[in-house]
């Protein structure tokens, strides 16, 4: 389970990695998408999964006894998924903004500001 | 108990933002109660310094959950001097956004968005936890992209789209560096962390996600190869937003270096070598990028880059006195590069022009206010007595002690091109013949405002330059100040202690 994750992992990097280089704001947008899913399965696996057993002690013992599931890493992936979410809905209405106001597509093409004004 | 006082900057934000947005159509309204709300704010951050500095290191455990389990929030010597320096900023461009900013963009919900910025802030000094300032950075970006497009202009939008990919992209890093850290040790806790990360075998994992957390902050900060977005999108939105991003923001990514590097990452020469070297580039390309542009806040946004390098440095240097230059610097540079930009921002309210081609007779015409902007354009460059000159003292004698010829050299270098840098625009803008700028339609010169809002634009100037001079005359005390920050940051024990509870020497307060 591990190493299928791992992999998927890398691939949601590499292709995120990928998209932001591409010079159409859309396939930034999705690269910002696949890179953030990335950071959040990465949280959920070095968070090590365990299967099966809830992190409850049980009421005739004082202490865990065996490994149990972490709950942080799940905490921390619906808090940044959540943070994610707002930053990605920005980003849409952004370009679309950006896009009516540029008329271009082209992150090549967005360069009215780097001549003096 | 006094621990919760620490948090009353942060909670004053809070209810400045939703109080704001309940009068949202009222802009007269709101000019009254942000420019009043942080007035209140320095009181606080004032009476929070005070406390620090008397009490020593003060921790609040949210929902009492001791410390590496719950979040805390630890307000040691240079989070409160840093809450301290944005409450005075924040009340400066407050101010002043009530005279700049059009009544157009108030009416989108400037002020409670700029209240929930510094919120962010606030919260990033604060916290003593990873992932909270995670999430605090959070906050701090979502309302710097509504800052930085409200109003919508063409420049506007292509700025905040790069702003935008490299601050998330730098979000997407720094959480990456979290998930590692929490793998390899298990811990959010920041004083947790440095007990267990000192004691990790593998120092090649250590090694790289320190690289991650440097790459993370460091486009946040704008070091070297990392800055490009900053000159492409900070002169495109108004001058009071460029103001709190320029004193405030890129600090917030030096902040969080310091923070992680002496804390974390400590005692680890190949990080230490790459921040030397990164500074040095940073002080030099920054410096030779400022000496070609002709826009007045294009010219200041290089020269925020280059002068972050002087931080940088001695974070690299890391001695004792080469981490309080970089303390010196910035308490000096977020309050003058918070006032370039507000004085760019009076010259364009003047003339209608930040281009220093068009710009000229300036000082023919307004006397008063070229001396007034010259104060801080020369505490920048950093003639003596004033303040930019101070740190530099440490910084090189911390590089004479550790035979480090390269920083002295780019130090040098830095701060003689700023100076020719300075001379240009002093040159091209207050000395030069009047130029003929063509005159803008539906746009107010400052000439045509109310004396209040004269006044409300002219004042944040002068108290930031009062400040400014204070720094500079009265280095003594901010010398005590950033030796004792320096001192906590080189002897992190004392903090790990006060959130951990271990040890004796915690003040029972």
């Amino acid at each position: 389970m591990e190493i299928v994750l791992a992999i998927m992992i890398g691939v949601l990097y590499a292709a995120g990695i990928y998209m932001i280089l591409r010079r159409s704001m859309v396939k930034l947008i999705i690269g910002i998408i696949l890179l953030g899913n990335g950071a959040n399965l990465l949280i959920f696996i070095l968070g090590r999964i365990t299967k099966g057993s809830p992190p409850l002690i049980p009421g005739d013992l004082s202490t865990f006894t065996e490994a149990y599931a972490d709950p942080v890493p799940q905490a921390l992936i619906l808090t940044a998924i959540v943070i994610g979410f707002g930053l990605q809905s920005f980003a849409i209405v952004l370009i679309k903004r950006a896009y009516k106001v540029v008329g271009t597509d082209d992150l090549d093409e967005m360069n009215a500001i780097d001549q003096d004004s | 108990m006094t621990e919760q006082i620490i948090l009353y900057p942060l909670l004053l934000q809070l209810f400045l933002s939703i109080v704001l947005m309940f009068s949202w159509n009222n802009i007269g309204l709101q000019r009254i109660i942000s420019i009043s709300g942080s007035a209140i704010n320095i009181a606080l951050s004032i009476w929070v310094f005070i406390l620090v500095w008397n009490n020593g290191t003060m921790i609040l455990e949210a929902g009492n959950w001791e410390a590496p389990f719950g979040i805390v929030f630890v307000a040691d010597t240079l989070s409160a001097v840093l809450v301290l320096l944005t409450a005075i900023s924040g009340f400066a461009v407050s101010m002043f956004s009530a005279a700049s900013i059009i009544p157009a963009r108030l009416k989108f919900g400037y002020f409670p968005i700029f209240h929930f910025l510094i919120l962010g802030l606030n919260g990033a000094f604060l916290t003593g936890d990873i992932f909270n300032l995670y999430v605090w950075f959070e906050i701090i970006i979502i309302s710097s992209f509504v800052l930085i497009t409200l109003g919508g202009e063409k420049a506007q939008l292509e700025g905040a789209v790069k702003y935008f990919t490299l601050n998330i992209l730098a979000s997407m890093i720094f959480l990456t560096a979290v998930a590692v850290i929490y793998g390899l040790t298990g811990s959010l806790n920041m004083a947790d962390l440095s007990i267990k990360m000192a004691a990790l075998e593998n120092r090649g994992l250590v090694e790289i996600t320190g690289i991650l957390f440097l790459v993370a902050f460091g486009i946040k900060a704008a070091i070297f190869p990392l800055y490009f977005w900053l000159p492409a999108s900070y002169h495109t939105p108004p001058s009071a937003v460029s103001a709190i991003f320029g004193g405030l923001l890129t600090k917030l990514g030096v902040y969080a270096l310091l923070r992680t590097f002496t804390l974390i990452f400590t005692d680890n020469v190949f990080l230490q070598d790459v921040l030397l070297v990164l500074a040095i580039l940073t002080l030099v390309s920054g410096g030779l990028g400022a000496l070609i542009q002709n826009n007045l806040r294009k010219v200041f946004s290089y020269l925020i880059i280059c002068h972050i390098g002087y931080m940088i440095l001695g974070l690299g240097l890391f001695t004792e006195i080469a981490i309080a230059g970089t303390i010196f610097y910035l308490i000096h540079d977020i309050i003058v590069k918070t006032n370039l930009f507000m004085a760019s921002g009076l010259i364009y309210r003047i003339t209608g022009t930040n281009n220093m081609k068009l710009l000229g007779g300036l000082y023919a015409n307004y006397p008063k206010i070229s001396l007034l902007i010259a104060i801080p354009l020369f505490t920048l460059v950093g003639i003596p007595p004033l303040s930019g000159f101070w740190p530099k003292i440490s910084l090189i004698t911390a590089s004479v002690n550790e035979a480090s010829w390269w920083s002295i050299g780019a130090i040098i270098f830095a701060s003689l091109i700023t100076m020719i840098i300075i001379a240009k625009v002093w040159a091209q803008v207050f000395w030069k013949d009047k130029q003929e700028i063509p005159k803008k339609l539906n746009f107010r010169y400052f000439d045509e405002l109310t004396g209040l809002r004269k006044t409300q634009m002219v004042f944040p100037i002068v108290f930031l330059s009062l400040i400014s001079l204070y720094i500079g005359f009265g280095a003594e005390h901010i010398q005590q100040v950033s030796s004792r920050v320096a001192s906590e940051l080189m002897n992190n024990q004392q903090y790990i202690d006060a959130v951990l509870k271990t040890g004796q020497d915690v003040t029972p307060l």
